[in-house]
């Protein structure tokens, strides 16, 4: 395993990004080299470069390397949660290119040259997002473990709806407005078992009226 | 420190930081993805190698034979692990099956092997390429067939296996209105977002599980009994567990394949349980078949009730105590319950969420909405006419600790609206939408268990606590630090708790909605001990020292907290632990559930218009938390009313719909705003805290109030969860629904 | 997943080139129903050819007045692309009853008329199908079969075919324009795409080996009032139960397709020609030939009861 940070770029529009929210790359530079590492010789390794919360980052990686187990396994960004493995639960929601994936079904060597946005991305605990915020106001979780996904996709959501992309719910495909039952619908991708939804929805709503404001 | 009277006026009785709504002081690290889960320990177990475990492809029988040399000679392969080369292996007293099967087969996708290798995709590919034959045998799969052969077990879980009081059949058999009903509910699966995972490593002979599990004590004890080493060489750290309800009480395959695995190759070994591995490897929510009878005058006093509960598991598993709740929810001077235990070979069946009275008021509070209807008495007064204020079989010698069922149903009631239904089902409509109301009573046990905590003031007069209470998104880090606030007087933000690690006292843990009482209570007990050493150190009495603003105070002389502490930093440790109270008294929290439905005219798909209840509980501690527990218990409830059902294939003997896509659980769009309401209740007989689990209650009875939503709105009467579809137009010919 | 070996392809001609001289290879574009199915071990190419940088990925408008859409348009940009919201609402409204927000940001045009069975026997690698592996038997007939199909079932498979989009496509009476690889090309119509899965329930498109998507071309807009309706066990993010697409000209006439019944997106010529008597008519004609199992009959009146909706949908 390689990592190689080449560069401090904060590639998120409008978002609290910041190199601040990058400590767990830190700490992937400084890994020792394992075993895969040395499976590079034998020529099954395939290299990629991306652009993960603002900085580059260049892997040898196994093609069957996943955009999930890269970040998680390889960028030590554990963040992002594997629930279901199968794009079933949507804990492992990340954006990629301004839109939010299921990053459990991709493969990280799709993604030469994309920027990726993920939860430790969004904000730190000493400098939070503000559907971060809005989550803990809201207590918009219970266990944790769906809610970086939650949140990743709360915020691509609301750029979804500003960019007019319809939904399931919405009458009429060319009028698409911000409504809790808008909100409910685009967010049944995330699966939440402790079940905050109705909390949730408040948290994203108090997002969309401050952006609004 | 002993509780075995009730409690009279306490520090926690302030209310300066207890009973207010915090946000959770975990929440930070949960929003930024930096709280680490089991799987995620790179701060501690840096190069883990990976293991993946290997299921089994019958559900009964044998292995006849191993192959491993494909898998051996597959890249980046480490070691395997089988029954062949594990070394002599026990069970957990906990467990049911084996967690390493082989060479017998207890149950489909038994873990039989783990595959470790440098990766996971390595991992992953290899444990493909195991070769193993297996010899089946015919097993017994089909609850409803095996009904018949069902025994009454010894025990069940916190109750007798059958109860008579006064004579239920004469009685049954006089009774003016009569409901006499069975109902069905089927396998569940918990569901959680993580799965089941474990980081192991060994430091000689001392054994480390980062581990994601909701009794840290039991599963120490369990682990050591399975591997067959000593207690205090198992370490076992859970400080962050995403999701268990019930489903982690216990060690599973992880922990034990991950252990054995990390022996075997001699570093550390992470594993999880896959996804579609779940529902068959692990523990599930057993079905029932259960039979209500109700006998009550034409008023709808009940005089006689009965509550007959089948279920099936493997071979020394237990019964799903279904029967529980009707033991103590209504009047009725003949009383009847039974338990009957089926032997199946499906996986085995365990607690889920409020073991017992989930399934069994799914069942009784459909039989009180038929008896509602049959004599005529609106559903919610029915529950109110049938209150009893003590054990009603034990008779009023033995009082409920607390119990403010009417209040709950009366208010619940004003606050949704009640008084709008229409009692005549099938005539609210609202465009394409048939629209009905449903209500439930609430009901849940209350228990508790020794709980313990050490707590300690720095020089600078911060609090640290440490237990080994798990939080399983209960909240258990913000009450704990609320109790500790309130104990010493000092803000919440001047307390730091550490959980999930067995070098800390032995708690309750999380179970059973013990966990929330119980814990604090244990807090409370060490706080006490810590109080008494600064009131010492400060020279006050310590009944007479008051605890505030960081300080102890007697009269007009105070001194800092930190200063008493000292540069050392002053600690104190104790459990709290409980007398016979809870047989004195009887203790168990209630509510009640009201929904209102829509059903579609025409394709009969249910949606949840609105959902709301009042409960009582005890003191609420964090009523920001323990809303969200109710909702988000409401919504497990609407689960197993609308879609939850684990398909059991009798001919191969496992859950067909063993993944996410086909197991259904609710998404956002099957949940509107959820209103919650707790009435107000101290109860002193719980203890020192006056409070009492509530992480449980509402999905008690939550299912029910859907499935009487349902009848109000359409006419059609479901006695077989869950109400999906195809039941509903199956029992909808002639009905209301076009 | 088996190891694979990976490369992206540079254009059309190269993708397929490179299909027809590696064994094994497959392409892939969104990877949400193929890598699903490859960590299982369901499928195990040996070559992943990454066809999401050949330009495929614009809506233009054909000279006869349709629409063609680039094989690796995404789900999420179809359905928001203002002339299919205006012309084929259709298939705006299939495309967003399907999946969720994040696989519809993902998951492709050309994908989606491949996306495989959710059939759970289909599924799990050690229970017999005849679709997974050939003569192993199926062991959704006589098993758990409450989700799968009722129509174009054989005594070898009755899996249903999962897809939203594509029952919209069947309406829409659209072309599947393919490339093969000696670089001809051909179109070929949707209702003869998807096989039925008769004695080789493996066999399901009309794809030839290495012949690659390259767009979907839908003829000139019908008109009429655009409606689907999917049934499913929960509120969102759910395979359907029952799915109808449909358009409902003005003097009466109407055209339908279902979903989550067949073993391919299903039309009936004569459910058509029902469609002035009303719903119950369509759904006799539609489900003629209907082989429902023991768990599965529900289907029957539930296609009937949601044509009904429909109707009553229109009429409002």
């Amino acid at each position: 395993m390689t990592v190689e940070p080449m560069s401090r770029r904060n590639l998120l529009q409008g978002s609290a990004a910041a190199a601040a929210a990058l400590p767990a790359l830190g700490e992937a530079r400084a890994a020792p080299a394992d075993h895969r590492h040395a499976r590079k010789e034998e020529g099954s390794m395939t290299p990629v470069g991306l652009t993960v919360n603002g900085r580059e980052v260049h892997l040898h990686l196994d093609p069957r390397t996943t955009l999930l187990d890269a970040l998680r396994e390889h960028l030590r960004l554990t963040g992002t949660k594997k629930g279901c493995d199968h794009g079933q639960c949507g804990a492992c929601t990340v954006i990629v290119e301004g839109r939010r994936i299921n990053s459990c079904l991709t493969l990280a060597v799709m993604h030469e040259g994309d920027r990726i946005t993920t939860v430790e991305g969004l904000g730190t605990p000493e400098k939070l997002h503000p559907m971060q915020r809005a989550f803990i106001t809201h207590d918009g979780y219970q266990c944790g473990y769906c809610t970086p996904g939650q949140i990743c996709s709360a915020v691509a959501v609301l750029d979804e709806i500003a960019a007019g992309i319809p939904s399931h719910v919405t009458d009429d495909l060319d009028k698409v407005a911000f409504s809790d039952r808008e909100v409910r619908e685009r967010m049944s991708g995330n699966i939440c078992r402790c079940a905050a939804y109705s909390n949730i929805v408040a948290a994203i709503r108090e997002v969309a009226e401050g952006e609004k404001a | 420190m002993k509780f075995d009277t009730p409690a009279t006026a306490n520090p926690i009785d302030r209310g300066r930081v207890i009973g207010i709504p915090h946000d959770r002081i975990d929440g930070a690290a949960k929003v930024t993805g930096t709280a680490p889960y089991a799987y995620e320990r790179h701060d501690v177990a840096p190069d883990p190698a990976y293991g993946w475990i290997v299921g089994s492809a019958i559900a009964k029988g044998r292995i006849g034979a191993i192959d491993l040399r494909a898998a051996q000679a597959a890249p980046g392969v480490l070691g395997i692990v089988t029954h062949q080369n594990a070394g002599p292996l026990d069970k957990g007293d906990l467990n049911t099956a084996h967690l390493l099967g082989g060479p017998r087969i207890e149950h489909y996708e038994q873990a039989v092997a783990l595959v470790i290798a440098d990766t996971l995709e390595n991992a992953r590919d290899a444990a493909q390429l195991l070769r193993i034959d297996y010899v089946p045998e015919q097993g017994r799969f089909d609850l409803a067939a095996e009904r018949a052969n069902a025994v009454a077990p010894p025990t069940i879980i916190g109750g007798r296996t059958d109860t008579r009081t006064g004579d239920f059949d004469t009685a049954f058999a006089k009774a003016p209105v009569k409901v006499d009903q069975s109902y069905t509910t089927p396998d569940q699966s918990h569901a959680m977002m993580e799965p089941h995972a474990t980081t192991a490593a060994w430091n000689g002979d001392k054994l480390t599980l980062w581990t994601s599990n909701q009794m840290i004590a039991w599963s120490v004890g369990e682990i050591a009994k399975t591997l067959k080493i000593p207690k205090e060489n198992v370490r076992l750290v859970s400080p962050y567990i995403g999701g268990g309800f019930g489903a982690k009480l216990f060690v599973r395959a992880d922990a034990l394949l991950a252990a054995l695995g990390s022996r075997m190759v001699g570093r550390a070994v992470k594993v999880a349980i896959a996804r579609p591995q779940i529902p068959n490897n692990t523990t599930h929510r057993p079905a029932t078949i259960q039979r209500v009878r109700i006998g009550a005058d034409r008023h709808g006093v009940i005089d006689a009730i009965a509550h007959d509960v089948w279920s099936g598991d493997l071979p020394g598993g237990s019964a799903e105590s279904a029967a529980q709740q009707t033991r103590l929810l209504y009047r009725g001077a003949h009383r009847l319950t039974t338990h009957r235990l089926a032997t199946l070979d499906l996986p085995e069946g365990n607690a889920m969420r409020a073991p017992g009275e989930a399934v069994g008021l799914l069942a009784l509070e459909v039989a009180m909405d038929e008896l509602a209807e049959a004599c005529g008495v609106d559903p919610v007064e029915l529950r109110i006419r049938n209150d009893v204020q003590y054990d009603p079989e034990a008779g009023p010698q033995r009082p409920f600790s607390s119990r403010k069922l009417v209040e709950c149903l009366r208010q619940g009631a004003a606050r949704f609206g009640w008084s709008h239904r229409n009692p005549r089902p099938g005539q609210v409509r609202d465009g394409r939408w048939l629209v009905g109301m449903g209500v439930a009573s609430a009901f849940r046990n209350n228990l508790v268990g020794k709980s313990g905590a050490r707590i300690g003031v720095d020089g600078q007069g911060h609090v640290t606590v440490e237990t080994d209470m798990t939080d399983i998104g209960t909240g258990s880090y913000t009450i704990l630090g609320q109790t500790a606030a309130e104990m010493l007087g000092v803000p919440l933000e001047a307390v730091t708790v550490r959980l999930g690690d067995s070098r800390f006292p032995v708690s309750a843990g999380s179970g059973g909605q013990w966990g929330a009482n119980s814990s604090t209570a244990g807090v409370y007990a060490a706080a006490m001990a810590l109080r008494a050493k600064l009131a010492e150190k400060a020279g006050f009495p310590a009944d007479k020292a008051v605890f505030e603003d960081g300080l102890v105070r007697l009269g007009n002389q105070s001194q800092p907290l930190g200063a008493l502490a000292g540069r050392e930093g002053l600690w104190a440790e104790d459990s709290m632990e409980f007398g016979d109270l809870a047989k004195r008294y009887a203790q168990a929290t209630f509510g009640a559930h009201f929904c209102e439905v829509g059903v579609d005219i025409d394709t009969a798909e249910v949606r949840i218009r609105r959902m709301g209840g009042a409960f009582a509980a005890g003191r609420i501690l964090n009523p920001k938390s323990a809303r969200s527990q109710v909702i988000g218990a409401m919504t497990m409830g609407v689960g197993a009313a609308l879609m939850e059902e684990l398909a059991v294939d009798t001919r191969f003997g496992f859950f067909v719909n063993h993944d996410m896509a086909e197991y259904l659980v609710p998404v956002h769009a099957d949940i509107p705003d959820q209103d919650v309401l707790f009435i107000e209740e101290l109860d002193d007989k719980s203890s020192p805290m006056k409070a009492k689990g509530v992480g449980e209650l509402g999905i008690c009875g939550a299912g029910a109030a859907v499935a009487n939503a349902i009848y109000n709105a359409t006419g059609v009467r479901l006695r077989d969860y869950p109400l999906t579809i195809d039941r509903i137009l199956a029992a909808s010919t002639g009905k209301r629904v076009a | 997943m088996r190891p694979f070996t990976y490369s992206r392809a540079g254009s059309v001609e190269e993708a397929a080139k490179t299909a027809a001289g590696t064994p094994g290879a497959r392409f892939i574009a969104g990877g949400t129903n193929l890598l699903d199915l490859m960590k299982l071990q369901i499928e195990t190419p040996t070559h992943l050819i990454d066809v999401n940088h050949l330009g495929l990925d614009r809506i233009e408008r054909t000279a006869e007045g349709g629409l063609r859409i680039g094989a690796m348009v995404r789900n999420t940009d179809l359905a928001a692309d203002a002339t299919v919201r205006r012309d084929y609402a259709v298939l705006s409204r299939a495309l967003l009853a399907g999946a969720s927000g994040q696989l519809r940001n993902k998951a492709t045009t050309g994908g989606n008329l491949l996306q495989r069975t959710r059939c759970p026997y289909f599924y799990d690698t050690r229970m017999p199908c005849n679709k997974r592996k050939p003569g192993s038997g199926c062991g959704a007939l006589k098993g758990m079969s409450r989700s799968l199909a009722i129509l174009g079932t054989s005594e070898a498979c009755i899996a249903q075919h999962p897809s939203d989009m594509a029952v919209a496509l069947r309406l829409l009476d659209a072309g599947v324009d393919t490339v093969r690889a000696d670089g001809s090309r051909r179109t070929i119509p949707i209702a003869d795409f998807h096989r039925l899965p008769g004695a080789t329930p493996h066999v399901e498109n009309a794809l030839g080996p290495c012949e690659f998507i390259t767009s979907v071309t839908l003829p000139q807009p019908l008109g009429g009032t655009h409606v689907y309706r999917k049934v499913r066990d929960r509120a969102s993010y759910a395979f359907a139960l029952v799915s109808v697409a449909a358009v409902f000209a003005r003097d009466g006439k109407a055209r339908f397709a279902f979903g989550g019944i067949a073993t391919k997106p299903w039309r009936s010529d004569a459910a058509d020609a029902a469609a002035p008597s009303g719903a119950a008519a369509v759904a006799e004609a539609a489900l003629n030939g209907a082989r429902p199992t023991a768990h599965n009959g529900f289907k029957q009146q539930l296609t009937a009861r949601t044509l009904a909706s429909l109707y009553r949908q229109k009429e409002a």
